[in-house]
């Protein structure tokens, strides 16, 4: 367990990015790279990340970052370990790669697909913030029933994919899920993952304001909703075993879990949602705690 | 081509009898390539088969990342080669099309990858045979492109292409043609050279770009601006405008970095071809020329023979290099010719073959340019016999004569009479 005073002081991202206020990928990537460290290259499709990391002549890093193009950041990553490979330098640098949804779940699934199923030594975390956001709000793969975005403006008809699990039939020896409003669960699952040799997926929520339409302040509260909800669960699948994180523990009661409507109420995106979406989101959140359920008890 | 072996011989050069495919692989072994990555398709996929067979038997210490797709072969390329390795890699048609978000990448990053292609005709329809449509298609992404006419050529050029390509003045990646099958697949005599002596000619890479340095902090390939960006006390930053000009001043510096390789190269290792920029055939003394690349070019040869037999001043040109454009050097060589007959095995449709009507453009200022006729040939394999050649250098001299020149585009060797449906 580690508390806020294990966190290294230095930051490895400078101050003043161009990040959106409230932004909750900056925080990610923030913590996340007090984790990893120094010795670390990250590689980045377009996305939100891009725009953090600013314009040209910039670096608002303190490691090094290779841009790529959207559907190549498995292959990028790729690339960079079989360099430090043939370099003999591939024990000591971490290679992370750190995409947004739409580079994940859509665009970036195949690439990230083989780069995992080549075993490869890296980790690839997604930032998830439910649509392409730096695009300007249009629903991608990962955007859940019902929420707007300029491209489903009655809301998306379909589902959220579930890419944790996806990663996890691919039988990665480790995939965890993490969310910005618990910080030190998202340092420890970074920490963890970098000790461990081969292919490591993180998926973490990233709530957003302008795309989800809450005030930046809300950021912590509204990922804090996601997991006490039940909507969100936070675990980890470390070689084929499953373990539900600390914080989301008590949510195996379903008595202890708050209603879905205070997680979507407070977001704008949620407006016109229909009583039968509701409906099918307690369901899904049911069953969902239901297998969790089952696999705690099987597992452990 | 002229293969003139000087005297000094090195004991360690071995003949090898070899497909194109394989003296390609051959030349990324002894040029100690640090990274692959490709995806099979017709015709390339021997390339990486040997390569994987030589790193199986320890004959080659590289990394091959046997990827899902071409588009990711050329990402894990660029960002091995922006982590500082050696890297290469090979495709054909469909493949290199699939690339094609990644080429303008690497090139705008100045990675020095070579990509061997072995060229074969685009879909719809299916087509695994030869044209250059795969090669010419990608012009305007900013790699330098080279065409090779027999396996010798294959295995010369790739040596050079690294050396081309990781030269200091330069950084641009490399793209070396060659017509599928008819080299990819045909064995030749091949001379390996002495690995001491590639050595010497291509030492280790010293990149620009090497991420594996982590003491070196590099944001590499962030989001330019239209315009010149003030960094404070830190200076200016160039603009996506600034950057592009680099590239084009790079292309066009680069012709005599070619040159320059290709001279050395010739100086150890004995072997020439024409000036590292195109081949003549015939053509010094020459008032027709027939221009033309690769497989074409071979076939042109033996018109010209039988052409020169019956009284035609006829020579070859056989381009070698592609991108950049030679045009001065085209303009100088035929600024005193008389007619030139183009044949294109490629097409920009709706227009003209590429090669005529690029011609046509960098002779357009000459005082007394020579007239220039192009005709499309061997499209998706279609043979291209000897009698195509010498029936398009006669309706084009005829043209000539009468002063009645069609502007049309001209297929030469369709068999529109064979087809049931037309008759």
């Amino acid at each position: 367990m580690v508390n806020v005073l294990d966190l290294p002081e230095e930051e490895l991202i400078y101050p003043g990015t161009r990040a959106c206020a409230g932004c909750s990928m900056a925080l990610i990537y923030r913590i996340a790279l007090k984790a990893l460290g120094k010795n670390t290259i990250i590689t980045v499709p377009a996305s939100c990340l891009t725009v953090l990391h600013g314009m040209q002549g910039f670096c608002t890093t303190k490691v090094s970052v290779l841009h790529t193009p959207f559907a190549t950041t498995g292959a990028s990553a790729s690339g960079i370990v079989a360099s430090l490979e043939d370099k003999g330098l591939n024990e000591d640098i971490n290679v992370v790669a750190f995409a947004g949804d739409g580079g994940t779940v859509d665009i970036g699934i195949q690439s990230l697909s083989g780069a995992v199923e080549r075993g490869t030594n890296f980790i690839f975390a997604c930032y998830d913030n439910e649509a392409y956001m730096n695009t300007g709000v249009q629903r991608s793969g990962s955007t859940p029933p019902g929420a707007f975005s300029t491209t489903t403006p009655d809301g998306k008809i379909g589902y959220k994919k579930d890419m944790p699990k996806i990663l996890e039939a691919h039988g990665v020896p480790y995939v965890a899920t993490a969310i910005s409003s618990y910080p030190l669960d998202l340092y420890e699952k970074f920490s963890r993952a970098k000790e461990i040799y081969g292919p490591k997926y993180i998926h973490i929520l990233a709530p957003c304001p302008p795309g989800w339409g809450y005030e930046p302040k809300d950021s912590i509260k509204i990922g804090r909703l996601a997991v006490q909800t039940g909507f969100w669960p936070l675990y980890e699948v470390i070689e084929g075993k499953f373990q539900l994180s600390k914080d989301s523990r008590r949510y195996l009661d379903p008595k202890k879990r708050k209603p879905i409507e205070e997680y979507l109420s407070l977001q704008k995106r949620f407006r016109n949602i229909s009583d039968e979406i509701i409906a099918n989101y307690r369901d899904y959140i049911d069953n969902l705690w239901k297998d969790i359920k089952t696999r705690t008890k099987e597992e452990n | 081509m002229t293969i003139t072996k000087t005297k000094n011989v090195k004991t360690e050069q071995r003949t090898k009898i070899l497909t194109g495919n394989h003296a390609a692989a051959h030349a990324f072994r002894q040029a100690k390539v640090g990274v692959v990555s490709a995806y099979p398709i017709t015709p390339q996929s021997p390339v990486v088969e040997k390569i994987a067979d030589f790193i199986a038997k320890g004959k080659l210490n590289a990394r091959f990342v046997k990827v899902e797709s071409e588009h990711s072969a050329l990402a894990v390329c660029c960002a091995a080669s922006a982590t500082g390795s050696r890297v290469g890699t090979a495709t054909s048609s469909h493949g290199l099309m699939f690339m094609y978000e990644m080429l303008p990448w690497a090139s705008g990053n100045r990675l020095p990858i070579v990509i061997n292609l072995a060229t074969r005709a685009t879909g719809a329809p299916w087509s695994v045979w030869t044209d250059h449509q795969d090669f010419i298609t990608v012009r305007d992404v900013g790699w330098i492109q080279l065409f090779c006419e027999n396996n010798q050529e294959i295995y010369d050029t790739n040596i050079q292409a690294f050396k081309i390509a990781e030269d200091p003045r330069n950084f641009l990646p490399v793209i070396v043609g060659y017509d599928g099958y008819i080299l990819s697949h045909t064995m030749m005599p091949v001379i390996l050279e002495n690995q001491a002596e590639i050595d010497e000619f291509l030492p280790p890479l010293k990149h620009h770009i090497n991420l594996s340095d982590i003491s070196v902090v590099k944001g590499i390939d962030p989001v330019t601006t239209p315009h010149i960006r003030d960094r404070g006390n830190e200076g200016t930053a160039p603009g996506y405008f600034e950057y592009r000009y680099a590239l084009q001043k790079a292309l066009e510096n680069s012709i005599n970095i070619i040159k320059e390789v290709h001279d050395d190269y010739t100086t150890k290792f004995g072997r020439s071809y024409g000036n590292g920029i195109f081949k003549t055939f015939k053509a010094d003394n020459a008032d027709t020329i027939i221009f033309a690349m690769g497989s074409v070019a071979a076939q042109a040869r033996v018109a010209v023979e039988r052409l020169r037999d019956s009284g035609t001043k006829i020579g070859l040109v056989s381009l070698k290099l592609f991108r950049p454009y030679p045009a001065k050097e085209l303009r100088d060589y035929f600024k005193t010719k008389k007619a030139i007959i183009v044949f294109d095995r490629d097409i920009g449709y709706g227009y003209e073959g590429v090669l005529s009507y690029e011609l046509k453009s960098a002779l357009y200022n000459l005082p007394e340019a020579p007239f220039i006729k192009g005709f499309i040939v061997g499209l998706g394999g279609r043979d291209i016999t000897t009698d195509h050649i010498i029936e398009g250098v006669k309706i084009a001299l005829k043209q000539k004569e009468s002063g009645i020149i069609s502007q049309k585009t001209e297929f030469l060797g369709l068999k529109l009479d064979e087809l049931d449906f037309l008759k």
